[in-house]
């Protein structure tokens, strides 16, 4: 794995061999001593043109577990703000030395520029782009439900025949997109549920189904999985662009709450991304239930991004792609 | 990188499990019983060897000893020096029993010993997981050319090979016949 760009990118077999290089990863993070010595003297730079403080924070801890150096790089307050450009901002980090550049950008497909512009010869992995990808944020979504849902805790398997629904803010969601790639890729089917006006045109042509009913999708799937997306409140607002009417509403019919929580099946895993709006997207009963996936996906997000920045450091070129 | 010469069988099914047996007896006789012997194999083939001469102590040593508790897994891969020199490798689990290993005598398990490096590494990662009250190494084939100053405790064969002989130790657990073969 060269660089790490897009969900979609990822074959079966490159997919679980990071769900299975995490799962590794994750074992080595209940011991008494978490530091492993694997990238010891490489320099990843984490190179954050948009706020985030979850993923970033996830991706260095990522990189101090695995002995690498860590250079934050946030744009508020640098060089950026001062209108530097991309193509100069990757050419400095090549000319300081870094090993791997994680980046986010507002911009859709500014990784995808990074990594075959030839500005730099680091492997470059994508921590999110503007409404279109994040593929870590997937893979540790897949990872989470492949330890919860496939027996013995799915080593070496994928998600085959499990049904997932994605509920919410589809069009501003690059959550959803990559998921819908990746599950797509491991075998899963997945449902998208959302208002209309929050489905991107040209959802249809994706791999999965799309329902504009929350009710009539937990009962026709009976999900193994169901994951509320972030609803953002300013985006009823016209200025927001107006896309409900009423957080009540958008509540009251896409809303995981108490009566449809019951509705799910027993076993029914509950996640989200994060961050939460408790009592909008989802209520505190299943937050809080013990199917909720929540907290654990987080700290599954530091095993995925340990395994994806071994993958794309340890070992030379032209290894499995 | 084969040397042109027709491969050669040097140790048989029959030589791999006499071998086997008598590092048993050794590790059993060294350590004055079984009871603080932790067997850890290093992947990939170290693994069943490991498991195979677990089963010989567990039977030779009457008493409550099991083989879960004998026999576990230890993956260096993340400890080696030459992992940005070589394709990504992939990670094999590390298995400890649930007692650990701090205060045992830990014998490490592996194929063929040839530069030490992956020794080292495993006792790098041994370090990581626990204290032991000492590292024993056993291997079925020692090939000489260390590169590191490590040397084994219990050895199936010394075999005398060039740099650019290959020896290849195939197992029924993981291949398809028992046998040590030069080529």
């Amino acid at each position: 794995m060269r660089h790490l760009l897009s969900a979609a990118d990822l074959s079966r077999e490159e997919a679980i061999t990071v769900l299975d290089t995490a799962a590794t990863m994750a074992a080595t993070q209940s011991r008494e001593i978490k530091k492993l010595p694997a990238l010891r003297g490489l320099t990843v730079v984490n190179l954050f043109f948009e706020d985030s403080t979850r993923t970033r924070i996830s991706f260095e801890a990522a990189a101090k577990r695995l002995s690498a150096d860590v250079i934050n790089f946030a744009a508020k307050g640098s060089s950026v703000s001062k209108g530097e450009s991309l193509k100069d901002t990757a050419q400095t980090l090549q000319a300081m030395g870094a090993d791997a550049v994680v980046i986010r950008h507002s911009a859709s497909g500014a990784p995808h520029r990074l990594a075959t512009s030839g500005w730099i010869d680091a492997p470059v992995v994508n921590a999110g782009d503007g409404m279109h990808q994040h593929p870590t944020q997937a893979l540790l979504d897949a990872f989470t439900m492949r330890r919860h849902l496939m027996p013995e805790g799915g080593a070496g398997a994928g998600l085959d025949g499990k049904r997932v629904v994605i509920v919410g803010d589809v069009l501003h969601s690059r959550v959803a997109r990559s998921n819908v790639d990746l599950l797509h890729t491991l075998g899963a089917e997945v449902t998208l549920v959302a208002p209309p006006t929050l489905l991107p045109i040209g959802a249809s042509t994706w791999p999965c189904r799309i329902s504009y009913d929350l009710d009539a999708a937990i009962a026709e799937q009976a999900p193994d999985a169901i994951m509320m997306l972030r609803v953002q409140r300013e985006r009823m607002s016209s200025a927001g662009g107006g896309f409900f009417p009423s957080a009540a509403e958008y509540s009251r019919r896409y809303g995981l709450d108490a009566a449809r929580f019951e509705a799910l099946p027993g076993h029914a895993l509950i996640m989200h991304p994060g961050p939460m709006n408790r009592g909008l997207e989802i209520s505190a009963r299943a937050a809080d239930s013990d199917r909720s996936t929540i907290v654990e996906q987080v700290a599954n997000g530091v095993a995925v991004r340990m395994a994806v920045l071994y993958l794309v450091l340890a070992g030379n070129e032209g290894t499995p792609s | 990188m084969t040397s042109g010469a027709p491969a050669r069988v040097v140790l048989s099914e029959h030589d791999i499990s006499r071998a086997l047996t008598r590092i048993a007896h050794e590790i059993v006789e060294r350590n004055k019983g079984a009871e603080e012997v932790l067997l850890l194999g290093i992947p990939t083939r170290g693994v069943p060897l490991a498991t195979r001469i677990g089963a010989r102590i567990v039977e030779a040593e009457a008493g409550g000893l099991t083989s879960e508790d004998l026999v576990g897994t230890i993956d260096p891969t993340m400890y080696r020096d030459d992992l940005r020199r070589q394709p990504t490798r992939g990670l094999e689990p590390t298995r400890i029993p649930p007692a650990g290993l701090t205060d045992k005598v830990v014998v490490l398990v592996d194929d063929v010993l040839y530069s030490g490096r992956t020794v080292r590494a495993a006792l790098d990662a041994l370090s990581d997981v626990g204290r032991p009250r000492a590292v024993q190494l056993a291997v079925l084939v020692d090939r000489g050319h260390r590169e590191l100053p490590i040397r084994a405790d219990y050895i199936g064969k010394n075999l005398p090979t060039a740099r650019h002989e290959r020896v290849s130790v195939h197992l029924s657990e993981l291949d398809d016949a028992d046998e040590v073969v030069l080529s």
